[in-house]
């Protein structure tokens, strides 16, 4: 036991005698949080739309105003022809043109069928298609009133329906993206760092002085990764608490639960360093195999940003090895719907033994390497 | 010159004789474009819905059957009256519940008004958004032929209709806008990290010293660092292209010259970059945190490479200014996908090309300083 602690002091003179390092994985995170915080939303909003108006009418210019006082909408210019809408869509000044035809205002008059124009631009899929989701909405509303106007029906419908949102009713994308922040962040830090660790002693030459010392294996490794351990409960409890009171995402379960299930996680992440770190040979091996092969993939696979529902089958069963996956499904059910165990055992379960395993397998090749 | 030379060859020596670094440098990125390219999209469907039919009439079971043929809701339970919604919707079993009141057959066979109710997870705001409009518009086409029943609207269809059409991407595919953000931030890597991390390995095993000694000066050993990596790059960029032209039909639409050009442009602000924060970083560790949050992670966050930048609050708006990916991007998404003239482009261009010299100048400064 005494051997151990005279490691953990070693291992926490080291990291203070490099003041940057220290400061970089107390500040990287915050800041990192609040970054994503702000930036990561997959709202659409604030559009920039070309209008060509070729009948410059007063109901061509009611549908125009439509537009303008939509949030979603921003008007960046008018144009009077049709062709002139290429320049604004090229150059990215406007995502998306509509394009009204002359005599719209005559045949809405008659009552005849007129159809309007959208074109959007695809360069940049997603927010294309929300858009164009909103541009069908509010169509879709005008012409309601436009049929009700003239006498043919419309107003309420005779179906309506009555939606309602759970768990998170505003819909701000902010409460989805701030719990996975957590789980990205708790990875990124503590992975990176113990899988230098060790790595850095094999670089230094260190490690052969470490294994004539009568420190036994696993006492080596429980040293190496305590340190890692504390700096990442630090980093749980800043970044719940901005996440709680600075982006004001609610906790609806328990705070315990949430704090021993990051343990839990914590136990993933360092085994995952500890197991880069017995097949790396040196530091930028290590980074890069940890942030190549393991970080990235994780992040954008587990359901992090992209919805895993929305994978190939074959990329879906793939996901199930992911531990981050588990992790995002059981930090996300705490903080929205407020569920505990009795709904997040088999993700509990699925955490603990990816930690297990993954520290068993690291250790066993550690003291296979070395000894 | 003889000099610079003579610094590249070691560093692709150094580079060679780690094999999966290099490998990781070259291959991998083409390979994340595959999981990438054909794993990750926002394009929603295969929904899971559960029904709770309290009314089991036939007009019922053509509105269940409206939403299933759709083609974007799977039904994956039956609710028996109130049975535990909340289970289901807590558990992640359905991501959508459809309940429909007793009696709706009824009301609507009379033309008197109804609704259906639709509970919707909310977690994933982006997703819970689409779901919703994919029901409200369902309904809203139910409802429309029980009007042209009960001959409340006129059966000739709307009066106003929407003729949307998508330029540079008519399939909205997610691959094709992928592709230009993963060449920033491959670029990223590849250009920012490997170079840091190699400058300061020389710092960190004491060799940094011997080459001082030498008789190489300062910008001689930054160029003959550099070169191998802009070469690595610049293969790996244009590998994602390649790759991506033969399995995602990727257009190239504007001029490879001009391509060339810019992506260059890009890595040499990038590798500027790298060199910088090795004059700041004494270990690779620190060098590779600050690589991570300074250039990396907003590559990634504040370029529109997944995040809008339109939707994003004003002060972060202001910072994407000084985030090169956010030029590049547009650049990048332009000449590819858009095929137009490099004209169009010029503030952008600009931009970068002013970015990339600043960081230059930024760097060489402070090499200048350090080496004396």
């Amino acid at each position: 036991m005494q051997r151990l602690r005279s490691l953990i002091r070693k291992e926490l003179i080291e990291l203070r005698r490099d003041p940057r390092l220290f400061a970089i994985v107390i500040v990287a995170p915050l800041v990192q949080l609040t970054l994503l915080g702000y930036a990561a939303t997959t709202d659409v909003h604030d559009v920039p739309l070309v209008v060509a108006d070729e009948d410059r009418s007063a109901e061509s210019r009611a549908l125009v105003s439509r537009f303008d006082a939509s949030q979603n909408f921003v008007i960046a210019d008018s144009v009077s022809t049709t062709a002139a809408i290429d320049a604004y869509l090229d150059s990215g000044r406007a995502w998306m043109a509509l394009d009204i035809p002359a005599r719209y205002g005559e045949r809405i008059r008659n009552g005849q069928p007129v159809q309007v124009q959208v074109v959007a631009d695809g360069s940049d899929a997603n927010s294309t298609n929300v858009a164009l989701g909103y541009a069908g909405s509010l169509i879709a509303g005008y012409n309601r009133e436009l049929a009700a106007a003239a006498g043919r029906g419309g107003g309420e419908p005779l179906v309506s329906a009555q939606v309602r949102v759970w768990f998170n009713p505003q819909l701000e994308s902010r409460f989805f993206i701030i719990p996975g922040v957590l789980a990205l962040l708790l990875l990124v830090v503590t992975t990176n760092l113990s899988s230098m660790a060790i790595v850095r002693e094999k670089e230094l030459g260190t490690l052969e002085q470490l294994n004539v010392t009568p420190l036994a294996r696993w006492e080596l490794i429980v040293g190496k990764l305590l340190p890692y351990a504390l700096i990442g409960a630090v980093d749980v409890l800043l970044v719940v608490g901005v996440a709680i009171f600075w982006f004001e995402v609610p906790l609806r379960g328990s705070l315990a639960l949430l704090i021993a299930m990051c343990f839990v996680y914590l136990l993933t992440t360092l085994g995952l360093g500890l197991f880069v770190s017995t097949i790396s040979k040196t530091q930028q091996q290590a980074m890069m195999t940890s942030s190549f092969f393991f970080m990235i993939p994780m992040v954008f696979l587990s359901g992090f940003v992209f919805p895993i529902e929305n994978m190939p089958d074959v990329v879906q069963q793939v996901t199930r090895l992911i531990p981050l996956r588990y992790f995002l499904v059981i930090v996300r059910g705490i903080f929205l719907k407020g569920v505990g165990l009795e709904t997040l055992w088999p993700q509990a379960l699925a955490l603990a033994g990816w930690g297990i395993a993954i520290l068993t397998l690291a250790t066993l090749r550690s003291s296979k390497r070395l000894s | 010159m003889r000099r610079v030379l003579a610094v590249a060859m070691k560093e692709l020596r150094q580079v060679r004789r780690d094999q999966r670094s290099l490998l990781i440098l070259l291959f991998v990125p083409a390979f994340f474009l595959l999981v990438y390219g054909y794993a990750l999209n926002f394009d929603i469907r295969n929904i899971r819905l559960a029904v709770q039919d309290d009314d089991r009439s036939t007009a019922s079971r053509e509105v269940i059957s409206a939403f299933v043929n759709s083609g974007y809701f799977d039904l994956v339970a039956d609710v028996v009256d109130g049975h535990d919604i909340m289970g289901i919707l807590n558990r992640g079993d359905a991501r959508a519940v459809l309940v429909i009141p007793s009696r709706f057959g009824a009301d609507t066979a009379a033309g008197r008004h109804t609704s259906l109710q639709i509970l919707i997870n909310g977690d994933n705001a982006n997703t819970a958004t689409t779901v919703m409009g994919y029901a409200v518009g369902l309904v809203s086409t139910v409802s429309s032929r029980y009007e042209i029943q009960a001959r409340i609207a006129s059966p000739t269809g709307p009066l106003l209709t929407l003729e949307p059409r998508v330029w540079y991407n008519p399939e909205l595919r997610s691959a094709l806008f992928l592709v230009p953000g993963l060449i920033a931030y491959i670029a990223m890597l590849t250009a920012v990290v490997s170079t840091a991390l190699s400058v300061v390995r020389e710092k960190e095993a004491g060799t940094m010293e011997q080459i001082r000694m030498s008789p190489i000066g300062a910008s001689a050993y930054v160029i003959g660092k550099t070169v191998p990596y802009f070469a690595i790059s610049l293969a790996s960029s244009l590998g994602v292209v390649a790759v991506s032209m033969a399995l995602f039909d990727l257009p190239v639409r504007g001029s490879w010259v001009a391509l060339i050009a810019c992506v260059s442009l890009f890595l040499v602000g990038a590798l500027a970059f790298g060199v910088l924060i090795s004059t700041i970083a004494e270990s690779q560790q620190v060098a590779f945190q600050l690589a991570l949050l300074t250039s990396f992670l907003p590559t990634l966050m504040l370029s529109g490479f997944i995040f809008p930048i339109s939707s994003m609050p004003v002060f972060l708006q202001a910072i994407t200014h000084v985030v090169p990916a956010r030029y590049f991007l547009v650049i990048l998404r332009g000449l590819l996908l858009k095929g137009v003239d490099v004209r169009v482009l010029w503030v952008d261009i600009l931009s970068l090309a002013a970015f990339s010299l600043a960081v230059l100048a930024l760097a060489s400064l402070r090499l200048k300083r350090a080496w004396a």
